[in-house]
């Protein structure tokens, strides 16, 4: 079995750096930063000449809360190169966002900005686990999404051996893994449990596979399915977390201790606010999650809010680093779905579905609304092993989820029992939810 | 006495049911008897087939979810109160019934067959040949 590498750091200068030094780090480059967008985005120009801000003004850290925020929209309506800093000669890579919810937002990256992108990234992978010795496979799409080739070059800095299988074919994916002998692998939490179940569909032992670390992000996920991911494939799952907005993958990754994810607070500034008033929120209190670009030259954000639900956790991590973590997104403000007035987010029926055994954590939300109620339907699969010939306990058991799902949501579902296999597996962001309250009101 | 009867998970959506008729059918699986029990969500299709193992193997192979389940199948008198004798018998015994499901037999058309889905089946099958119940073999419900 694996074999834990708890003080395995990759730059202990930088993530071990003490406290007030690495504030007033934070403070010299904020007001760099802000001078720098000030003088070469026009949209921080004006905004800070409206406002009478000036980096000057910046004595402390909480100066900061003066600052308006940053919207995804706003970087949206720069597209696509309105909030670059620097003229495209000066830029060496261009990635952009999906553009699912209207145009897609264009990031690109200097060189310093790939070689600080790659230094996190490293530091990322020593937390994990993994150091030169790993053979590890690059699961995360290669392409505009920035979680393959920003996990690959740092990947290539630790001096590991790296496998750009990208995504998707998942079993040449299998065949490499095991061929390769992949000792480590990135992707989507989603996309490791599809791989682990394609993986025992074709007999293959996991003590076939020579896999020990798997480092994923890119999606929400929770403790229950990462001890579901460690159990079926064998390894150490870490989570990590980034958004292309201000780099992309490396902005906090967890350590071996998995106990939340380390900030990389030496080049982002963060924050956690009450995203219906905009106000800073006191250290500790779960709220939407603002970052500032503090090294970013091509594309410097300053107060971004990301839509991620999270919060900050300032006591000393066992594993020596001195930066503060960020717990597991708990959602994002947007996938946020408010039924019959509660809030819910997917994650909490994929926590209620993995803590039963009868059920994958594979379902679709249907939300409906009849009349002027909303109605919220669970298609769950059913686990072969638990059908029964008898309508009695196949009730029992919709019931049981029912009851279950009452309990963590505060809220009645109607479960509906699918069979196995047949919901969408994705291989990208997980997508479970089909609001047609959404459709009722486009009509 | 105890026959392997296949039961087979359906969402209720269209021709789901047909799928599965049309895969035994095309490799010339006969079944004997069936029925459909149904919420408004899902259905379970229970079925007795001549070839137990490759419709298994079959529905399997399609990605269907089967369990497979024993169960009695006992003559009945085709007069009124025929069943009723039967179920007198289990009654008695304590011996409580899951579901059932009847059918008539061709070669023997004064007598209908009942398919019952007990707990413990052996001890059904004990009880009802004790009473001078005809029990059918295995084979013969597969080859009826």
């Amino acid at each position: 079995m694996t074999q834990k590498k708890k003080n395995h750091i990759w730059n202990p200068a930088a993530e071990k750096m003490a406290r007030p030094e690495l504030e007033a780090l934070q403070l010299q480059r904020l007001r760099d930063t802000m001078g720098y967008a000030a003088l070469h985005v026009p949209f921080y120009r004006k905004l800070f000449s409206k406002e009478g801000i000036s980096p000057d003004d910046i004595r402390s850290l909480p100066d900061i809360l003066g600052i308006p925020f940053t919207t995804k929209q706003d970087l949206q309506e720069g597209y696509p190169y309105g909030f670059f800093a620097v003229p495209l000669k000066d830029v060496v890579r261009l990635h952009s966002s999906s553009g699912t919810t209207g145009k897609p937002t264009v990031v690109g990256y200097t060189r310093k900005d790939l070689d600080i992108w790659s230094e996190l990234i490293a530091r990322l992978l020593y937390a994990g686990g993994v150091s030169q010795e790993d053979i590890i496979q690059i699961s995360f799409g290669y392409g505009m999404f920035t979680g393959g080739f920003g996990l690959h070059y740092g990947a290539e800095k630790i001096g590991a051996a790296v496998v750009p299988v990208s995504s998707g074919n998942t079993n040449r994916q299998i065949m490499i893994m095991k061929d390769f002998g992949t000792t480590a692998l990135v992707c989507t939490p989603s996309y490791s449990l599809f791989l682990a179940e394609s993986i025992e569909e074709a007999g293959i032992s996991k003590d076939d596979l020579k896999l020990r670390f798997g480092l994923f992000g890119g999606e929400p996920w929770t403790e229950s399915m990462r001890r579901q991911i460690e159990k079926r494939l064998g390894i150490q799952a870490t989570d990590n977390y980034g958004l292309s907005e201000v780099m992309g993958p490396g902005v906090s990754y967890e350590c071996l201790e998995q106990k939340g994810m380390h900030l990389a607070e030496d080049h982002f500034l963060f924050e956690i606010i009450d995203p219906d008033t905009g106000k800073v929120l006191p250290p500790g209190e779960t709220g939407e999650l603002v970052i500032t670009t503090l090294t970013k030259e091509a594309v410097p954000v300053i107060r971004y809010r990301t839509r991620d639900i999270t919060r900050i956790i300032s006591e000393p991590c066992a594993c020596g680093r001195s930066s503060r973590r960020m717990s597991k997104p708990s959602g994002r403000t947007d996938d946020m779905l408010i039924i019959r007035g509660v809030n819910v987010f997917p994650s909490q029926i994929e926590t209620v579905l993995m803590q039963m055994e009868e059920t994958d954590p594979h379902y679709q939300l249907v939300i409906t609304r009849e009349g002027a109620l909303d109605e919220l339907e669970v298609h769950v699969e059913i686990k072969d092993a638990f059908f029964s010939d008898e309508m009695r306990v196949m009730n029992e058991l919709a019931a049981r989820i029912a009851r279950n799902m009452k309990n963590a949501l505060g809220l009645s579902a109607k479960i509906k029992l699918v069979e196995p296999k047949t919901l969408q597996r994705t291989e990208g962001k997980a997508a479970h939810v089909l609001d047609m309250r959404r459709h009722l009101k486009n009509r | 006495m105890q026959a392997r009867q296949i039961s087979v998970f359906l969402e209720n959506r269209a021709g789901r049911l047909e799928e599965i008729t049309g895969i035994l059918a095309k490799e010339k699986i006969n079944i004997r008897a069936l029925s459909l029990a149904d919420t408004s969500d899902f259905g379970i299709l229970r079925l007795i087939v001549n070839d137990p193992d490759n419709a298994i193997a079959i529905l399997r192979r399609e990605h269907f979810t089967v369990r497979e389940n024993e169960v009695i199948t006992v003559e009945i008198e085709d007069h009124p109160g025929g069943l009723h004798d039967i179920l007198s018998v289990l009654g008695r015994a304590g011996i409580s019934i899951e579901y059932m499901y009847g059918f008539f037999e061709r070669k023997n058309q004064d007598k209908a067959l009942m398919v019952i889905r007990v707990e413990s089946a052996a001890k059904a099958v004990k009880c009802l040949q004790d009473a001078g119940k005809h029990l059918l073999k295995a084979e013969e419900v597969y080859s009826l």
